[in-house]
């Protein structure tokens, strides 16, 4: 009997897995099960050209549905795995059938944090996740209107740009006392700041939410000492891992699935991979969960090997962008305990980069509309180079003669 | 809808067959054409789509953008033919085109 493979999530990391296992020769059965109706797909694009209709459905799939079938790869979609027993190796579906399996892959993503505040489940009060979250925007993204945007990380950002885009009146709120204080520094966030006022967006920080207003729909949102008009409300302020599947299995959780650097749960015929999971970063020297596209893919080429019997560890450093406008933002690494940052270029010039040093070694760059920058880094941060501050910030030596 | 050669460093051809609006790292994911790793998925920030474009082709195309160009220069072994497959947007007008899949990406 041929062996099976289950991957639980059908989102970015899932259909990397599902290819990866093909290209790397697996020729047994495999299934896919996803609660969304739809086949993989980027979610990238929903904060983007998906949420301002440039992008039709089609283009955001990872990969079209011909695909799935040429690859003999089965597709459960609108479906839920509610239970996983690891000692008979099976789970139980929301349809009510059951599967067994020889190895499983949890990729079960993340959800946004809610907002819980009073009125928080009016009509036009939304998340963005997912093309149906994409779906309920749509129809007040009407120029002329009201948008107040909660949270200014990545999410927030993109929305408020997107509405701007549409004609739509944006108001950003951000309770801490910047936006992107979790991930940037001062400076990254002041260009921001700037950016955002600059096209139109009222940008207010130190802003906590205190309750929605509005009968059959939202109308406003009270702020301290404030109310403001709102048609549509868009809520940004974060995500959680989806894990209690994996917990009610009793695997171990910690700021997501526990894995090891194989991507191996403490169950060994169940691996976690993307959003989901808490994995060793050998290159940082610590535990992390990410969020982003790059750990979905290069997480799920390494777990689909891992899955096949090979014994490869993820290490990589992570990256990110973010598109706003005419601004792209490209990080390298995670800008945390540094001692200093050093500016290259100008930020007038909407073409500047911020590096991040620890000690006198390069650990993280934000690279604004700078791709050699970026993509320098990339080659760079791994090794933790030293550079001078003056020579990171010298336009005139180039990227490729750093070091 | 345009047809599109990929010959791989050891000489092997394939030829896929993608739709307009699509680009041409989209039509060879979706055809597992090895080589084209798309890490990013098609937004410019990866290089990993690099591919040599035939000679005689090159010049018939858009040129890229300064994102693009950046991201090349640190690409494998660019060469002056050097495009991310991920900004070729497929036309009528890219019908026959034929990339050369690098030896490796970065």
């Amino acid at each position: 009997m041929s062996e099976v493979f289950i991957v639980v999530g059908a989102g970015h990391c899932a259909g990397q897995v599902a290819a990866s296992l093909r290209q790397q020769g697996f020729e047994g059965e495999l299934v896919i099960i996803g609660e969304e109706p739809y086949i993989p797909y980027q979610r990238p694009p929903l904060s983007k050209k998906f949420l301002t209709g440039e992008l039709s459905i089609e283009r955001v799939y990872l990969r079209p549905m011909k695909f799935y079938q040429d690859n003999k790869i089965e597709l459960l979609l609108g479906n839920r795995v509610v239970a996983l027993h690891p000692q008979q190796r099976r789970i139980a579906l929301a349809d009510g059938s059951e599967r067994r399996y020889d190895k499983l892959l949890l990729a079960t993503g993340s959800n946004p944090k809610r907002l819980h505040v009073a009125g928080a489940d009016l009509p036009g009060i939304c998340y963005l996740r997912t093309i149906a979250d994409v779906q309920r925007i749509r129809p007040y993204l009407v120029g002329g209107k009201n948008l107040v945007v909660i949270g200014g990380g990545y999410i927030g950002l993109e929305v408020s740009a997107a509405g701007v885009q549409c004609g739509m009146h944006v108001t950003l709120l951000e309770v801490a006392d910047r936006i992107l204080n979790r991930v940037t520094a001062p400076p990254m966030s002041d260009f921001f700041t700037q950016l955002h006022r600059d096209c139109g967006v009222d940008v207010r920080c130190n802003a906590r939410v205190l309750r929605f207003e509005g009968r059959d729909r939202v109308r406003g949102v009270i702020c301290d000492g404030a109310r403001l008009d709102a048609d549509l409300v868009v809520i940004g302020i974060g995500i959680l891992p989806n894990i209690e599947l994996a917990q009610s299995a009793g695997l171990p959780c910690s700021d997501g699935i526990v894995v090891d650097e194989y991507c191996q749960t403490a169950d060994a015929h169940i691996f976690a991979a993307g959003d989901c999971s808490n994995h060793p970063n050998p290159l940082l020297q610590r535990r992390l969960r990410l969020e982003s596209v790059q750990n979905a893919v290069e997480q799920g080429k390494v777990a689909a090997a891992n899955l096949c019997g090979k014994r490869e560890p993820y290490a990589e450093i992570p990256w990110f962008w973010s598109d706003q406008y005419d601004v792209k933002l490209q990080i390298v690494g995670i800008a945390e305990g540094y001692d200093q940052v050093v500016q290259r270029g100008r930020m007038q010039d909407h073409a500047f980069s911020l590096f991040y040093l620890r000690k006198g070694a390069l650990i993280a760059v934000d690279a604004v509309n700078s791709p050699r920058e970026y993509m320098a880094c990339r080659k760079l941060i791994p090794q933790r180079p030293r550079i001078g501050p003056e020579r990171l910030a010298n336009t005139t030596i180039a990227m490729h003669d750093m070091v | 809808m345009a047809r599109v050669t990929f010959i791989q460093s050891d000489g092997r051809q394939q030829t896929i067959e993608i739709e307009n609006g699509y680009s041409v790292m989209q039509g060879a994911t979706a055809n597992q054409i090895a080589g084209i790793k798309a890490e990013c998925g098609g937004s410019c920030s990866c290089s990993t789509c690099h591919c040599y474009v035939d000679p005689t082709w090159y010049d018939r195309l858009p040129w890229a953008e300064d994102d693009e160009a950046g991201l090349l220069e640190y690409a494998w072994e660019p060469k002056r033919t050097s495009r991310l497959t991920c900004q070729l947007i497929v036309t009528d007008e890219l019908d026959g085109l034929v990339l050369y899949v690098p030896e490796q990406q970065v």
